[in-house]
């Protein structure tokens, strides 16, 4: 049975008075697989997770692990390595989530209300279809788009633009407009469905007032959708901060460790250099800046109820 | 309403239809680059890394790569691994939604917050400790296990989502139902679930597609060769022979992703667009 049985019991008892225990206990009971399941395999290794990133664990080789308290943490605020990831996933959020998804997300939504319906239509698809693809094909195609020898350095070339060897030189950047390809289309779809709740009178009665494009954009639009502006930020964000497969399938977190962000850092840690205690504590910096968004997340959403 | 205004404005407004025209088709292309490789080289034996018209197109790619070894057995596993983590969600999700839809308590509220608060929580950050947790108690190389944390991991988005699909049955069907002295569960699985039907279908398409392009959980969750998915072993095929062979890489990832465009052309279909998704995220 689920811990929150009592509790309705309780408030059964106490509030309806005749409605006898047994049945407040049946209806709630249908929630209790789920919160097995959720308690056993989400709060369990959250709570491990809690627990080992204090520990010394290693992958292979040790008896058992011991406390080591702050340790971890200490190190990782020392070593040059996971300094390097963090400001890599700060680079990664702000060029792919904040700067690319988000604003192309609001520019394609804005253009298809004007478009005609067929170049509606198959922009849509196209950027559809680059979100719908698992992640392991989206970073295959986009490294042979950027490889060397791949199809942007094509196209420069039959542009007469110098080439790059992209995924060398700049491959943070080459990363992060993977990410853009592959995630736009959900900023498209939320700004899509914010966009037309706008009442087309107010668009009309700004447009008769005289104001400008830019003007009607940054008065009207823009602070009619900011809720879903919030919460499409919000979403982006922690979808950025957790994306493993693009960069794992493009660079490996290389060359070196210039594309290394910080779940290939933890994952290069915990699992390639075996010190899983380690690798734990950096998961867990991870997941508390992961809950401090949520926390944002469900009060913006409470906002909106 | 339109024809009443001045004539400038109309062409006016042709205009700018023009630029968001073609200010749309420079992103299309650009966004079909990398698609237009895809398609092309798993048609072309000679592939490269850049996109190219194949001399003569053939299915070659295809016949070669459609072996027990490449295709068949990892996609097996990926049905199996992802079939029966979508069904444990689902069913989960289903029982779960119900009450929380229907009866107020003191901890529904809280209880439905817990859930989208896990919802937004980097899945990547808790691997770490997973993977360690089943090593202990030695779940890890195990096809259940995997799929046990699967469904675990999209339990809460489909427990949100299958909850705002149940808000909107009216309840005086239900009502009528307990007048007749039917218990909850057949009340669930005779008057609920079929009026929630398309609802229970987008859950169930949607934790699957996102399960079976889900490589980091069985990436490290499953070690043995025969038991990896498609989505890892797309991976080691790869990094094997991918350098060689592109377009039979190409031709694997079309087969491989085949299904889950096909599932979300199916979902749009019935909801208009992803646009309900988008919807529900928002809450």
């Amino acid at each position: 049975m689920s811990r929150a049985a009592p509790t309705t019991t309780a408030y059964g008892t106490a509030g309806r008075g005749a409605r006898p225990r047994r049945t407040a206990l049946l209806r709630w009971s249908p929630l209790a697989p789920a919160t097995v399941l959720l308690l056993l395999f989400l709060a369990g290794p959250i709570g491990y997770c809690v627990y080992i990133a204090f520990t010394d664990m290693q992958l292979t080789g040790q008896e058992s692990a011991s406390f080591v308290g702050l340790d971890n943490f200490r190190h990782a605020f020392g070593d040059p390595a996971f300094l390097n990831a963090v400001v890599l996933t700060l680079v990664f959020t702000l060029i792919s989530s904040i700067l690319g998804q988000n604003t192309l997300g609001l520019a394609l939504a804005a253009l298809m209300r004007r478009a005609s319906r067929p170049v509606r239509t198959v922009t849509g698809a196209v950027v559809l279809t680059a979100w719908v693809l698992p992640e392991i094909v989206a970073g295959f195609l986009l490294y042979t788009f950027f490889e060397r020898r791949g199809t942007l350095n094509a196209i420069l070339d039959w542009l007469h633009l110098p080439s790059q060897n992209w995924l060398f030189t700049l491959p943070i950047l080459a990363v992060s407009f993977a990410n853009v390809w592959r995630g736009t289309a959900f900023s498209m779809l939320i700004y899509s469905a914010a966009l037309s709740e706008i009442p087309q009178e107010v668009a009309e009665s700004a447009e008769v007032d005289g104001a400008s494009g830019r003007q009607r954009l940054w008065h009207v639009t823009l602070p009619m959708i900011r809720r879903s502006i919030g919460t499409n930020l919000m979403l982006n964000t922690l979808q950025t901060l957790s994306v493993f497969g693009l960069i794992w399938a493009m660079t490996r977190g290389g060359p070196g460790s210039r594309s290394q962000t910080l779940p290939v850092f933890m994952y290069d840690q915990a699992f390639l250099k075996s010190l899983i205690g380690y690798g734990t504590a950096v998961a867990l910096l991870l997941l508390v800046v992961g809950a401090l968004f949520s926390v944002v997340y469900l009060r913006l959403l409470r906002e909106e109820v | 309403m339109r024809t009443s205004r001045a004539r400038p404005l109309l062409t006016r407004r042709t205009r700018r239809r023009l630029a968001a025209d073609a200010a749309l088709l420079a992103v299309a292309a650009a966004f079909a680059v990398p698609l237009a490789w895809l398609v092309l080289s798993s048609l072309d034996t000679e592939a490269t890394l850049r996109v190219r018209v194949p001399g003569s197109p053939s299915l070659d790619n295809f016949s070669a790569v459609l072996t027990d070894e490449i295709t068949f057995t990892p996609m097996l596993n990926s049905l199996v691994l992802c079939g029966s983590a979508t069904a444990l969600t689902v069913a989960c999700a289903a029982l779960a939604a119900y009450p929380l839809s229907r009866y107020r308590s003191r901890f529904s509220r809280p209880y439905l917050l817990t859930v989208l608060f896990s919802t937004c929580l980097p899945i990547t950050a808790v691997m770490v400790p997973v993977y360690a947790l089943f090593v202990q108690v030695n779940l890890i190389d195990t096809v259940y296990g995997t799929a046990l944390f699967l469904a675990a991991s999209q339990l809460p988005f489909a427990i949100w989502l299958m909850k705002n699909f149940m808000d909107g049955i009216p309840r005086v069907l239900e009502e009528a139902a307990w007048t007749d002295g039917a218990s909850w569960f057949q009340t669930l699985w005779r008057v609920i679930l079929p009026l929630t039907g398309p609802g229970v279908t987008v859950v169930t398409i949607y934790t699957f597609a996102i399960m079976w392009g889900n490589f980091f959980v069985p990436f490290l969750l499953l070690l043995s060769p025969e038991q990896l998915p498609a989505s890892v072993s797309i991976f080691t095929f790869f990094g094997n022979y991918g350098a060689i062979a592109f377009g039979q890489l190409a031709a694997f990832s079309i087969l491989y992703s085949t299904p889950v465009v096909l599932l979300y052309v199916l979902i749009s279909r019935r909801l208009g667009g992803g646009f309900a998704l988008g919807g529900a995220v928002k809450g």
